[in-house]
């Protein structure tokens, strides 16, 4: 199949926002690891979907309630072929990654982890992969190993294969640090942490917009992300599990679409997914994030990908022209994120002063304490780049640098 | 230029200089009080140190810690204008100064416009709302600190 160039300027296009002045200057948007902007058609089909399709799901006999359950139902195939699962009824919808791995700690948790048991994850953890263990640790008396980072901002094999032991029940792994960007070596890690005995949650939420997942050829037990970091909207997630996993795991929540039967002794659970969904769902945001899948799939994830590393590539390159700063994070593999401090001028000011230039960067420690602890340093500067980012955005943040430094370093 | 005007608006020359050199940045050891606050977003820190007098007022005042331009200037202008103030005056500034930074309502000035006055230089904040916890954090600090424990003669 003939595909064009890839455009960045006809992307940009299907972003309306992209259009807004922000203090009396364009918009140069490079927060996208931490949310991303969305496009025009994600936008209209969570209008069109209330405007023609809404009613609630799996209740009603009537029109509308039938209508609404086939697209939250199409987006759950959607959903499974874009993450290549066996099963529609392994995707789980979610509020977010973070609630997903809240579950998988709560439930399977509660069916397959004692006292003493040990569940392993890395020195690059988004806090939502740490904190839900830590209060499993609380609860049940686990144990929590943390695979060490090193100077670049890698997790080494061999450092992880370690901690790995006859108790590790469960290995909990980022496959792209939001805070470094480093691409960890996720296909090693789920095949020594299956040779250990353990079962592997993959942390998609920084990968998958970059790099897809195929969860059957990483052969992972559960994967998570967040649908707007996938240029879909707020407020709805996604957990994969293996059939047979989820199957014996107790329900996360009790509520109403989650039940077979109900009398006051006993409650029988629905099958799959619906055992894990209680309550009405975010049917407008799962059919929206359906929308934000077909729109990647048609630009083509490759082409995105490949566009993103040649920002990576010049970026890096533009930024180390600038010679009070230095790179937090200088993995072989990265995703397009670069985290960065300036010698002398704190990283709230360097935020600062690009926003008033129109430039969106974070600054902070990108909930990852840890991370920043690992370096020795409070906050970095953090920008990254989505399908929509131009290289004379990177010049804009450049320029913007050396306004920073003028300022601050005379 | 537009850029430079919102930025200047904030980073005024005496915002810059004062962060650049900061009073009174130095840990005093064996002062009668002290205290450290955090703000979670960033990890700053920010410790106050103050020495009470045998008249009732700040003799002396110092603050030490890691913190950004905003955090620092506004900590060091701090220090310049506790400095002879009883534990009642410190308050009626800390309400005065939020008030600036917040563009909140004024505190009753209790003859301290001067010290006020100073202080204005940071009125870029109300714009800015995640900022004015830079701003606040040696303030609260302060505040903590006049609470703590060790009153003098104790």
């Amino acid at each position: 199949m003939h595909r064009p160039a890839y455009d960045v300027e006809t992307v940009r296009a299907d972003f309306p926002i992209l259009d807004r002045p922000v203090r009396g200057r364009p918009l140069v948007y490079l927060d996208t690891a931490a949310s991303a902007q969305k496009p025009s058609q994600v936008i209209d089909a969570e209008r069109s979907f209330y405007a023609e399709d809404y009613a609630n799901i799996h209740r009603g006999l009537y029109f509308l309630s039938q209508r609404a359950s086939e697209c939250y139902d199409a987006a759950r195939r959607k959903v499974q072929d874009f993450l290549h699962a066996r099963h529609p009824h392994e995707i789980v919808f979610t509020r977010s990654a973070t609630e997903g791995i809240n579950l998988v700690a709560a439930s399977f948790g509660e069916a397959f982890l004692r006292e003493g048991d040990e569940v392993v994850i890395t020195g690059l953890e988004h806090h939502s992969n740490i904190v839900p263990w830590q209060l499993l640790r609380q609860k049940k008396g686990i144990v929590l190993k943390v695979a060490p980072v090193d100077d670049r901002g890698e997790v080494p094999l061999d450092g992880f294969t370690k901690l790995l032991g006859p108790r590790t029940k469960l290995a909990a792994l980022a496959h792209v640090s939001n805070a470094l960007g480093t691409v960890l070596p996720v296909m090693d890690m789920i095949r020594v942490a299956h040779r250990a005995g353990a079962k592997v949650l993959i942390d998609g939420s920084q990968s998958i917009v970059h790099l897809g997942a195929d969860v059957q050829a990483l052969d992972c037990d559960f994967f998570v992300f967040s649908g707007h970091k996938l240029y879909g909207p707020t407020g709805i997630g996604v957990l994969y599990g293996k059939e047979e996993l989820l199957d014996a795991m107790p329900p996360y929540q009790g509520g109403g679409d989650m039940i077979a039967g109900v009398t006051f002794e006993k409650t029988t659970f629905a099958p799959l997914p619906a055992k894990f969904e209680a309550g009405t769902p975010a049917i407008a945001q799962a059919v929206a994030l359906g929308a934000a899948i077909d729109f990647l799939t048609r630009l083509g994830l490759d082409r995105v990908h490949a566009h993103e590393t040649a920002l990576l590539d010049y970026a890096t390159s533009r930024l180390s022209e600038v010679k009070s700063l230095a790179i937090v994070g200088t993995a072989a593999h990265k995703a397009s994120v670069i985290s960065f401090v300036m010698e002398g001028v704190h990283p709230h000011d360097i935020a600062h002063v690009l926003d008033s230039r129109g430039i969106a960067v974070r600054a902070g420690h990108h909930c990852a304490q840890p991370v920043m602890a690992r370096f020795g340093i409070p906050a970095t500067a953090r920008a990254s780049f989505g399908l929509y980012t131009t290289a004379g955005e990177v010049d804009a943040l450049v320029e913007g640098l050396e306004k920073v430094e003028a300022l601050f370093l005379r | 230029m537009n850029d430079n005007a919102v930025v200047r608006d904030l980073y005024q020359e005496v915002i810059l200089d004062h962060s650049r050199n900061p009073r009174n940045r130095r840990a005093m050891a064996g002062c009668s009080h002290v205290a450290r606050s955090e703000n979670p977003s960033c990890g700053d820190e920010v410790s106050v140190f103050l020495e009470m007098n045998d008249r009732g007022v700040i003799g002396d005042i110092a603050f030490a810690g890691r913190s950004c331009a905003i955090a620092t200037a506004a900590a060091s202008l701090m220090t310049e204008v506790l400095v002879g103030k009883t534990p009642a005056q410190a308050r009626t500034l800390f309400d005065g100064f939020r008030a600036i930074a917040t563009g909140g309502v004024e505190a009753p000035l209790d003859g301290m416009e001067v010290e006020l006055e100073r202080l204005t230089s940071l009125s870029g904040l109300r714009d800015y709302p995640a900022r004015v916890t830079c701003a606040m954090l040696a303030w609260h600090a302060m505040l903590a600190a006049l609470q703590s424990p060790k009153e003098p003669g104790v």
